[in-house]
């Protein structure tokens, strides 16, 4: 008896410790409830579905199967932390925490831990440069980029010019909504307009007084830092007081199908920033819809195909993939640790050819990351709303985002974090 | 049976008046403190460390302190996340400002200004209680989270507003930032929470305990007494926002290393402890620690049963989590509305007078 449990327990032992290894391990911090849900339940669908994509069509990535797990944040920091804790001893190659506030709790454990952390458009901007912020990449695009890519874009409308222009920005008061505000302060002084910030409380339903104050002020553009209940709330309000859609511009993280439809035809000519295209159009779509959806593997309701956020999610999955094959070549292994992963998402290079191979042709920008760059290029596009087609319209190219002016700030801000933290730049 | 009084005689007033008066209690406590000190730092992971007894300790003593004022005093305060904020954001001055000086004083004088803080917005207690008296306090939370967002200097001008806590070390041993381990991180809050409710239990012993529960019962016939209203329904205030005050330094220097007002320490946080004190028993100091444990041990136990074990779908365990906890907390007070310590108050009753009772 005592040796068949004896024997039991090393066969347990001998298969369990080698499945631990052969997979890949992404973990999804994912809110599916709360006031943010909506928004967090399309990119969460997105993320897994592109993962199961590969793990059902190309057996995973490099020959190992990806294993998904999934913890509810409900976009509070405490739940984020808790959720951290909980995945970080089981070797999760990137955490994605889809939130502002959880990032920075983050970024310092992560380095401490040596677990890559990514936070693709959103998170902490001065995290863009490498030297001092090892385990974080915003790539492909920041939230100073975002801010200087809609002032290039209104620059274009405006025949090179914005001087005497009235802009005022609506934004969630919290890190997030804070983010873009130096930048759109530093962007006013070189461009000669008027810049009013208006902050609204989290969660974002009361905004009344601030539409109000827009309405007397009558700014030539209102600009939205806003997520979850707070971007319908805010294009409601717009549509009330008649303010000229054409003129209200979200960030990405207010652009997606959730945000205009409440609002019926008062949202036409709403419009946003994206850091990738979106639509169906693309080849991956169909590997998605016979792989996935058809035979029932979808996660979720299933009901999110092919929306903003929910390509925001294949995006970041993309990524994420892409970075763990690299790093498998540049290692050698397909067993990848998150050291590994690093490096790989530090050499990431995303071409067009690549993107195309990919099925999704010119969907995202070509970037390439380096030791001293994490935050890839900045180029962004605005997207136009069509409410009688219930259809987000891409305006524009790609805009580049005013180099000069966020390098310069990024540096400053990544420097007094250093100087706090007493941390040695690298990359030398 | 163990736990029993016979045999066990008291023969001078001061083992009358002992907290444990009971050999059993003793010896339980001093087991608990045992294991609480000698034990867990030793077998403490970081995923126990973070997710479940660094927050339990810090509640508990934000906890105590509410129950405190509104327990032992009643006076009705809707404000503690604004006095967390003040505890957090107070240590990150001095953190930032002298970084020479330990970090346990800094979280003290925290403590202290949160004291002084509480002090300025208990004055109005003077004039109105009850839910008028709630309403004050209310303000205080929205205008202390409005501040610490509106004022710059608050968070040392950082672009995103967010206050991130710097390492600092005793005797070379990581207590705040990402290097910390889990004892460390363990003890200085279990440290902390000991030291808390002894203080707390020893001063509603006292005197000015005895005055506190005056003015809660009848501020009218304590004042014919001899009570002087302004000074006890001050020091509750200042005595309660001192626990606070403590317990915002630790969530933000300690647990989370990083903090932004509103989303930490809003309106959210002061519900949250309110409940902790109703759920475990008002005017009681195991019932802090107990009602703490409740709210924060719970959804952590359900969110690893249902998803962990079950792998039911994350969103679905969060909504049954909040059915679950929302129905306990119910029945809980149906059963005994006045609370945890309420409950354990009477099983000891029972265990007393076991196996003959009346």
């Amino acid at each position: 008896m005592k040796l068949r449990f004896a024997a039991l327990v090393a066969a347990a032992m001998a298969t369990a410790v080698p499945a631990l290894a052969q997979d890949l391990h992404f973990p999804s911090l994912s809110y599916r409830t709360g006031p943010f849900a909506a928004g967090g339940i399309p990119f969460a669908d997105g993320y897994a579905d592109y993962f199961t994509l590969l793990n059902e069509r190309d057996g995973g990535i490099g020959g190992v199967r990806i294993r998904m797990t999934e913890c509810e944040t409900a976009y509070n920091t405490e739940k984020g932390v808790e959720c951290y804790e909980a995945i970080k001893g089981d070797n999760p190659l990137v955490i994605q925490p889809l939130s502002t506030g959880i990032t920075y709790q983050l970024i310092p454990k992560v380095t401490a831990d040596g677990i890559p952390l990514h936070t693709m458009g959103y998170g902490r901007t001065s995290a863009k440069d490498g030297t001092v912020f090892s385990h974080v990449f915003n790539y492909p695009a920041n939230y100073w980029d975002g801010a200087s890519i809609i002032i290039n874009y209104l620059l274009g409308e405006n025949g090179g010019s914005l001087q005497g222009k009235k802009i005022t920005l609506v934004y969630h008061n919290s890190a997030y909504g804070k983010e873009p505000i130096r930048t759109l302060e530093e962007l006013a002084k070189k461009h000669g307009y008027e810049f009013t910030a208006l902050p609204v409380d989290s969660p974002g339903q009361e905004q009344k007084s601030q539409w109000l104050q827009i309405r007397r002020d009558r700014p030539d553009y209102v600009l939205m830092w806003g997520w979850g209940v707070m971007n319908p709330t805010a294009v409601q309000e717009a549509a009330n007081i008649r303010f000229p859609m054409e003129n209200f511009i979200g960030v990405w993280w207010s652009g997606s199908e959730n945000d205009v439809l409440p609002a019926g035809d008062g949202a036409n000519g709403y419009k946003s920033l994206n850091m990738h295209q979106t639509g169906m159009d693309f080849p991956l779509y169909d590997d998605l819809k016979k792989y996935v959806i058809d035979t029932g593997k979808a996660a979720g309701a299933g009901d999110q195909f092919g929306s903003v956020l929910y390509s925001r999610g294949i995006y970041a999955a993309m990524l994420a993939a892409e970075a763990a094959k690299k790093a498998q070549e540049i290692h050698g292994t397909p067993n990848i640790t998150p050291a590994m992963m690093r490096d790989g998402m530090e050499q990431l290079e995303i071409t067009e050819a690549r993107m195309a191979e990919l099925g999704l042709p010119n969907f995202g920008p070509a970037f390439s990351v380096t030791c001293e760059n994490h935050g890839g290029v900045g180029r962004g596009l605005i997207q136009q709303w069509d409410a009688s087609a219930k259809k987000w319209n891409v305006l524009t190219d790609w805009i580049e985002s005013d180099k000069e002016v966020i390098d310069m700030l990024v540096a400053e801000d990544a420097g007094a974090f250093a100087a706090e933290n007493s941390i040695t730049k690298r990359c030398n | 049976m163990l736990y029993r009084e016979a045999g066990d005689f008291k023969t001078t007033y001061r083992e009358d008046a002992q907290t444990f008066p009971i050999a059993f209690d003793r010896v339980r406590y001093y087991l608990v403190i045992a294991i609480a000190f000698g034990v867990i730092p030793f077998v403490i992971t970081d995923y126990w460390a973070n997710a479940v007894m660094v927050p339990f300790l810090i509640y508990a003593i934000a906890a105590i302190g509410l129950n405190i004022l509104t327990g032992y005093c009643g006076q009705v305060s809707l404000g503690t996340g604004g006095f967390m904020a003040v505890g957090a954001y107070a240590t990150y001055k001095l953190m930032t400002a002298f970084p020479e000086v330990s970090i346990l004083i800094h979280v003290l004088l925290a403590g202290g200004i949160t004291a002084g803080v509480g002090v300025l917005f208990g004055l109005p207690s003077l004039r109105i209680k009850g839910f008028y008296l709630a309403v004050a306090t209310l303000a205080a939370q929205f205008f202390l989270v409005w501040l610490f967002n509106k004022v710059p200097w608050f968070y040392n001008h950082s672009a995103s507003g967010q206050i991130s806590a710097p390492e600092r070390t005793l005797l070379g041993i990581a207590l705040t930032g990402p290097n910390t381990t889990a004892a460390a991180k363990y003890l200085v809050c279990a440290v902390f929470l000991f030291g808390l409710a002894w203080l707390a239990r020893n001063l509603t012993r006292g005197t000015i305990g005895r005055k506190w529960m005056a003015i809660r019962d009848m501020d009218i016939a304590a004042e014919i007494i001899g009570v002087n209203p302004l000074t006890t329904k001050l020091s509750a205030f200042a005595v309660s926002s001192f626990f606070i005050g403590i317990s915002g330094a630790l969530f933000f220097a300690v647990y989370l290393g990083a903090a932004e007002v509103g989303e930490s320490f809003g309106i959210n946080k002061s519900f949250l402890v309110l409940f902790m004190i109703i759920i475990g028993g008002l005017g009681s100091i195991f019932g802090s620690m107990a009602g703490a444990a409740f709210l924060v041990l719970l959804p952590v136990f359900l969110k690893n049963v249902l998803v962990g074990q079950l792998g039911w779908p994350t969103d679905l365990a969060a909504h049954l989590e909040f059915i679950i906890v929302g129905l306990l907390i119910i029945v809980f007070l149906i059963a005994e509305p006045h609370g945890l310590a309420q409950l354990w108050r009477v099983a000891k009753e029972k265990l007393r007078l076991w196996p003959f009772p009346h």
